[in-house]
């Protein structure tokens, strides 16, 4: 009995790293959509250069890094991979989504299907193979619990949990927290969510749309280099590759949870975790993709808008 | 505008005839192989091994093809690891720049959709290192294809060999099997080696998959511990294999790892560190049993690439070697003759080992090796004969 509980607590432990992540991604694609009503489908490739920014940063700066204590550096190398991530996100906005911002919403999507694809090119002619993520501390396993194994004799059945799932979770949380806290209670908030209620009426108001836009972009973005940075770290064999599958996840995160809803991006992470891992806990593992997206669907057939989305006001 | 027509056409003309004259006479062969992708290693190494053969052959002045003596024209195209685009470069290879013949894919998901093409053109293909039936093997029919050939063992012998290996020398009872459900090789391997292990006593206790792509293993691996096996076969590419020891070390597992041969490239060791340490696999030669001819192969490999050579550039090689021995010994350049002088090849002296094709079939008779990776190296622990 308590080694089934084990198990399910393990597998919790699973869900949450894998949904914290794609919470984070999800998040980026929320907030673009919110205050633009468009797919930047350059994200997921974003989260791939998160990753590759960190594996830089910590070729060039390792002689400096080693006289601060691992979680410092660890701290420096995640802000300059928000900041590098951030500012690229928001240049590509500048650069091809701003021209095409009274253009139909295809062509403004075709651009980011493009962006992604030179983003994702580039990376391979400079890295053709696939690169090891360094480590930025030791990643201790934690044994929280030990029994002997009901079945087997000498074999053990244990909880553990790494030092890296327990950094991912919180830094995770406190992104989404203080994200949370800026669009709820600080003046850029008030007008992020003023342009995605009304796009017309806010330039009216002497609200400078742009430079909202331009800081949404760096925000998302830099959220999303935050998780490729983590998700490096945790699967630490990286390639120009790695965001397509990924970034395709977080965006079905984030239109379960409400495309446009910051919590519903969050909500939506952590279900795509959770039913992931559940699916392959109570069912055959080649069956995990079938399960867990035919429930996805029969989420949207009963709450189009997703989980916390809104309808779209209505305008005569 | 009549004339402007004219001189247009003429034009046109002159460059189509000028493309098709500016080479010297020489055997144009393909080779169709994974230089970006998922597994960019082994396209890297069936190239660097292609160059090496030709620069070889053509130094020593070419090919002889009856009374002539022709340098080879390599001509290279990269299928990306994908099944669409090996079919795509193999038509192109074949219809638009007239090889003789094409080595390559090596990935089996590449080899079975590019050898259908091959088949249906008559035009030889030899995979240095698809390990599946389908290669070879026409599935409908469930006869072999005339013109698909390959440079080494099959999945069957593969899975009898770790079997054995598992149950005699692991003293393994019990197993679980982890793989990629969305690739072919090693779908194959991990149906084979199961049915192979439980016919010779042993006891498959979980059968666990993934989708090409995943990175994060934990639930899989979560409940493949709570069946406690003794040893895990993953039958995985050489990008899979680091992440998924690193997560089942760091979820507490201690069974003892076996791959396939897909684990070969020495990109292993730089990427799965500790992980993956004492673990086994299956493979098609090893640098520590050379016989003098592959002796000679690694250090010219390594003295033009700076690495040592792995088991895709020896099969590389290998599949080379046969090609040019068919092309001499059949005298002519038409791809029937090349088909049948390949097939009737009596024994050729490879790098991985000596080869004979089975009568009626592309896969030739060959041994493998088993090898542990023990210190940053493979080292090699066993042969397994046919």
């Amino acid at each position: 009995m308590l080694d089934h509980v084990l198990y399910l607590a393990q597998q919790s432990i699973n869900a949450l790293q894998q949904g914290s992540i794609y919470a984070l991604i999800a998040l980026g694609y929320t907030m673009v959509y919110g205050v633009l009503t468009m797919i930047n489908f350059a994200h997921g490739d974003l989260f791939m250069l998160g990753a590759f920014a960190c594996m830089l940063l910590v070729s060039v700066l390792t002689p400096v890094l080693v006289v601060f204590p691992p979680l410092l550096s660890f701290i420096v190398i995640l802000l300059l991979v928000m900041i590098i991530i951030g500012v690229l996100g928001a240049s590509i906005e500048r650069v091809a989504y701003r021209p095409l911002r009274n253009a139909p919403r295809v062509s403004a999507i075709i651009t980011a299907l493009g962006c992604g694809l030179l983003i994702q090119s580039l990376t391979l002619v400079i890295f053709p193979y696939s690169k090891s993520m360094p480590k930025l501390f030791t990643n201790t396993t934690f044994e929280l619990f030990e029994m002997p194994h009901p079945d087997a004799a000498g074999a053990s059945v244990t909880l553990t949990i790494t030092a890296l799932q327990i950094v991912i979770i919180c830094v995770s949380l406190i992104l989404m927290v203080a994200l949370d806290f800026l669009i709820r209670k600080t003046r850029y908030g008030m007008a992020m969510r003023a342009i995605s209620f009304d796009s017309r009426t806010v330039p009216l108001m002497g609200i400078p749309v742009d430079r909202i836009i331009s800081t949404t972009f760096l925000i998302g973005a830099g959220l999303g280099g935050a998780a490729g940075m983590l998700y490096g770290l945790a699967y630490p064999v990286i390639a120009p590759s790695m965001g397509i599958l990924v970034g395709w996840k977080a965006f079905i995160a984030a239109v379960v949870g409400g495309i446009g809803s910051i919590r519903g991006a969050v909500l939506g992470g952590f279900l795509l975790g959770a039913v992931e891992v559940l699916a392959v806990v109570m069912f055959d593992s080649s069956y995990r993709d079938l399960i867990s997206y035919s429930l996805l669907l029969l989420i949207l057939i009963f709450k189009p808008y997703g989980l916390l989305g809104q309808a779209p006001n209505q305008k005569v | 505008m009549k004339s402007i027509l004219i001189l247009l056409g003429s034009l046109s003309l002159a460059v189509l005839t000028g493309c098709g004259k500016s080479s010297e006479p020489s055997v144009k062969i393909g080779l169709n192989t994974e230089l970006t992708g998922e597994m960019p290693a082994v396209g890297a190494s069936s190239q660097n091994a292609a160059k090496l053969f030709v620069e070889q052959i053509n130094a020593a002045g070419g090919i002889k093809v009856g009374e002539v003596t022709l340098p080879i024209n390599l001509v290279i195209g990269d299928n990306g690891a994908k099944a669409d685009q090996a079919a795509a470069v193999a038509q192109r290879l074949i219809t638009k720049d007239e090889v003789v013949a094409m080595i390559g894919p090596d990935a089996s998901v590449c080899a079975i959709p590019a050898s259908d093409i091959a088949e249906a053109a008559k035009c030889v293909m030899i995979s240095p290192w698809s390990t599946n039936h389908d290669t070879t093997l026409d599935p409908s029919t469930g006869k072999p294809k005339e013109y698909v050939f390959r440079a080494c063992f099959t999945d069957t012998f593969q899975a009898q060999v770790l079997a054995k290996f598992a149950l005699n020398n692991i003293k393994a009872k019990t197993a679980a099997v982890f793989y990629d459900s969305s690739s072919e090789a090693p779908n194959q391997q991990a149906a084979l080696f199961k049915k192979t292990f439980e016919n010779d006593g042993g006891q498959i206790v979980s059968f666990e998959t993934y989708t090409t792509g995943d990175k994060d293993f934990s639930a899989q691996l979560t409940k493949i511990k709570s069946t406690n096996p003794e040893m895990i076969f993953l039958p995985a590419y050489y990008n899979d294999v680091p992440l998924i020891a690193q997560q089942a070390r760091s979820l507490g597992i201690t069974a003892q790892f076996v791959g396939s041969d897909a684990w070969s490239s020495p990109e292993i060791i730089k990427l799965g560190g500790a992980a993956i340490e004492g673990s086994y696999f299956c493979n098609h030669y090893s640098t520590q049993i050379a016989t003098p001819i592959a002796q000679k192969f690694m250090a010219d490999y390594k003295a033009k690439y700076g690495q040592e050579p792995d088991d895709v550039a020896a099969l590389t090689y290998d599949a080379f070697g046969l090609l040019v021995e068919a092309i001499s010994d059949g005298g002519s350049l038409d791809r029937q003759a090349i088909r049948g002088a390949l097939a009737k090849i009596p024994k050729y002296d490879g790098i991985t080992g000596t080869m004979q094709f089975q009568p009626g079939s592309g896969n030739p008779i060959k041994s493998a090796v088993i090898l542990q990776i023990k210190g940053g190296e493979f080292v090699w622990v066993a042969n397994a004969q046919p």
